[in-house]
């Protein structure tokens, strides 16, 4: 992998920023045909769109920063689990609705302000990747924020799902804002924002928006962490031969 | 085609002269290209047909999203996987369309939903087939959509508007469909000796399901003739599945692919290809149910129905209790 | 109840400042969601600037019978189209 010539904090931010995409809309990819009505199979498939298309620009910004001739492909194709950065939320797998819908607010909460922070980075690049980025993650979280809080106060049952969710999910959405030691550096250099920061905005509005959703998150639970240094859960090692099968069966081949 | 086996009210066509002045009104506009739109008077036999094809037709493109949509999760690059995905979702938005026009006729969607998952409404026997390799990807796209397209663009001049403008839509947004199923075909038949017999596997597996998307021959079918006069058919089975084989053949010449006919040949006289005879006990049997994978069809569709009605009835029930709070505040 | 969502009538101003245009129905739930449907089903190759949705059951329509009294009249007013009036060529395009 990196080899030390080139940025390595630049390149970890790269695949953290491209795998938390690819892996999100790897997973709601699959609810196309599958949703629980026609003009959600058509937004949910908006999503994944945009996910899967900033995925390609984060990876393949890495790849130019490692400088070793990777595609944004190869190194979603052909990494293997430990090499992949995403945090431990988004390769959760899809389970009722509610759960996608949960993960996806969770997410988004924490990927707008994130992009937002980074179209002040130090590195035009990542600048121009996180404005563009935005945009598409501003309309994310209102849809998110929609559902959610007329999930979370609408009929018992969508309540009790959504309530189930979050208690599910919610340890997992720590990791988004706790920054470790390549989070600091990044923000050393001007090239990253300052995750506390990011995280008190989260808190936040998390506590504002589950309140209007009448659900309630166990603020003491103890996070579940891992993914962005590669200790992935048990999830991924499904998720990825699924898709790079073709890619790995075939190599070298051209599709 | 997508609504393959539409029965009209099969009572033989009348002439003008037959028809009360009503009616006779109704046939002359529609002889004259006028279109006819919901509020318009209309035979009820006309109004029956036509929901039961666009109903049909959006059933397909409903049904049509699970065989692409086999392989999102498994599209070889970032590219092919945004791609598939962009048409799958252009499958469920046509089918969006299409249920939409039919509303405008008295039925609802849920209903419509109701007939396809009991198994009473039909969808396209080409549906009932299972995506095995990534070449049927690009082979459905080639020759499903191909075919598809051979009957859409006559329907963008049905006689009735709503379903015209939703097949304008369509036909728009279908362009590419087709294009990118070629391009993947393209890049199979130039790879290495595996994709290239992946590529004609698919051909061998899709080109007779493809030609029995026209449905069988309809050229002394009652039904068909009235709904010709009623400008809601415009071209008979035979022609359009003609003019497809017409134009794909050389298609596959120039992919290196064969087609799977050992009757085909190009009958100068004609002008056009001769080719054998599609196995219509087949097509019967996969309308019937009896396809390869009509069970595991309806059974994600019920699924993804059943599974999602929480999510449906639990954002009405948000609706209904901020409308009470609202009147409650006023 | 019916759980069935209600229908709504979508329209469309696309980027070159024409009014909005009626391009198609869904069904929503609710109006904030209409929109984000709308925007998603009918704006996704870059149609439009900006979505109205209406519900459909709000929507008055004159009924057909009243088309000849309603629309007639105004086929009688051909100074309205700009073909009534000959120009003469030497004046150029007008």
């Amino acid at each position: 992998m990196a080899t030390g010539k080139h940025d390595q904090t630049l390149f970890e931010l790269s695949l953290r920023m491209g795998d938390n995409a690819l892996i999100l809309g790897q997973r709601i990819s699959a609810w196309c045909g599958h949703a629980p009505v026609l003009e959600e199979d058509i937004a949910l498939a908006n999503v994944a769109l945009d996910l899967i298309g900033q995925a390609s620009l984060w990876l393949g910004f890495a790849g130019e920063i490692e400088g070793e001739g990777r595609t944004a492909d190869n190194l979603a194709f052909l990494r293997a689990d430990r090499e992949f950065r995403n945090c431990l939320l988004v390769e959760q797998p899809n389970g009722d609705f509610g759960h996608t819908l949960m993960r996806q607010f969770l997410f988004d909460a924490w990927h707008l302000p994130m992009l937002k922070a980074l179209t002040l980075s130090s590195d035009e690049r990542v600048a121009a990747i996180a404005a563009k980025s935005a945009k598409e993650a501003t309309y994310h979280l209102e849809r998110s924020e929609d559902f959610v809080i007329r999930l979370g106060d609408g009929s018992d049952e969508s309540h009790r799902r959504m309530q189930d969710a979050l208690d599910v999910l919610w340890p997992f959405a720590g990791e988004l804002t706790c920054a470790d030691e390549i989070d600091v550096a990044l923000a050393d250099k001007g090239l990253g924002p300052d995750l506390g920061a990011i995280g008190a905005e989260y808190k936040e509005y998390m506590e504002r928006m589950l309140k209007k959703a009448t659900l309630t998150a166990d603020w003491q639970a103890p996070i579940r962490k891992g993914g962005k240094v590669g200790d992935h859960s048990e999830a991924l090692g499904h998720l990825l031969p699924e898709m790079q099968w073709l890619q790995r069966s075939h190599p070298g081949a051209v599709w | 085609m997508y609504a393959q086996m539409v029965k009209s009210t099969g009572e033989g066509v009348k002439s003008l002269d037959e028809m009360e002045p009503q009616e006779r009104a109704f046939q002359e506009r529609i002889n004259a290209d006028v279109k006819i739109e919901p509020k318009d008077w209309m035979p009820e036999g006309y109004r029956k047909t036509l929901v039961r094809q666009i109903s049909q037709h959006a059933h397909s493109e409903i049904v049509g999203q699970l065989p692409e949509g086999n392989w999102i999760t498994r599209a070889p690059t970032l590219e092919r996987k945004m791609i598939l995905l962009a048409k799958v979702q252009d499958e469920a938005g046509h089918g969006l369309y299409l249920y939409c026009a039919a509303e405008t006729l008295g039925v609802s969607r849920d209903e419509m939903t109701e007939q396809l998952l009991s198994g009473k409404a039909k969808y396209s026997s080409i549906f009932n087939y299972p995506t095995l390799t990534w070449a049927d990807i690009g082979a459905i796209g080639w020759l499903v959509d191909g075919a598809a397209i051979m009957n859409q663009v006559p329907l963008q001049r049905c006689s009735y508007g709503p379903y015209s403008r939703a097949m304008i839509r369509i036909c728009k947004e279908e362009s590419f469909h087709q294009r990118q199923g070629y391009d993947i075909m393209m890049k199979l038949v130039k790879g290495t000796p595996e994709q290239k017999e992946m590529a004609q596997d698919a051909i061998n597996r899709w080109w007779w399901p493809s030609l029995m998307m026209f449905g069988p021959s309809d050229t002394d079918s009652v039904h068909s003739a009235q709904s010709m006069a009623w400008g809601i058919k415009q071209n008979s089975n035979d022609e359009l599945r003609q003019k497809f084989v017409d134009q794909t053949v050389p298609q596959a010449d120039y992919l290196g692919l064969k087609v799977p006919d050992p009757d085909l040949r190009w009958n100068e006289e004609r002008g056009s290809y001769d080719f054998g005879e599609v196995d219509w006990n087949e097509f019967y049997e996969v309308l019937k149910g009896n396809g390869p994978c009509n069970a595991e069809r309806m059974a994600a569709r019920r699924k993804a129905w059943d599974d999602g009605a929480w999510f449906r009835e639990g954002l009405m029930a948000h609706a209904r209790k901020k409308e009470t709070r609202i009147m409650a505040a006023e | 109840m019916s759980n069935e969502w209600p229908l709504w009538e979508v329209f469309v101003r696309g980027q070159h400042g024409l009014a909005h245009r009626h391009v198609g129905s869904l069904h929503a739930p609710d109006v904030k969601l209409a929109l984000n449907n709308a925007r998603d089903v009918y704006t996704r190759r870059n149609e439009g600037v900006s979505i109205w949705v209406v519900k459909s059951t709000d929507i008055t329509a004159s009924a057909p019978g009243d088309k000849e009294p309603l629309f007639e009249p105004s086929n009688a007013k051909v100074y309205r189209h700009p073909s009534f009036f000959d120009i003469p060529d030497e004046v150029g395009h007008m």
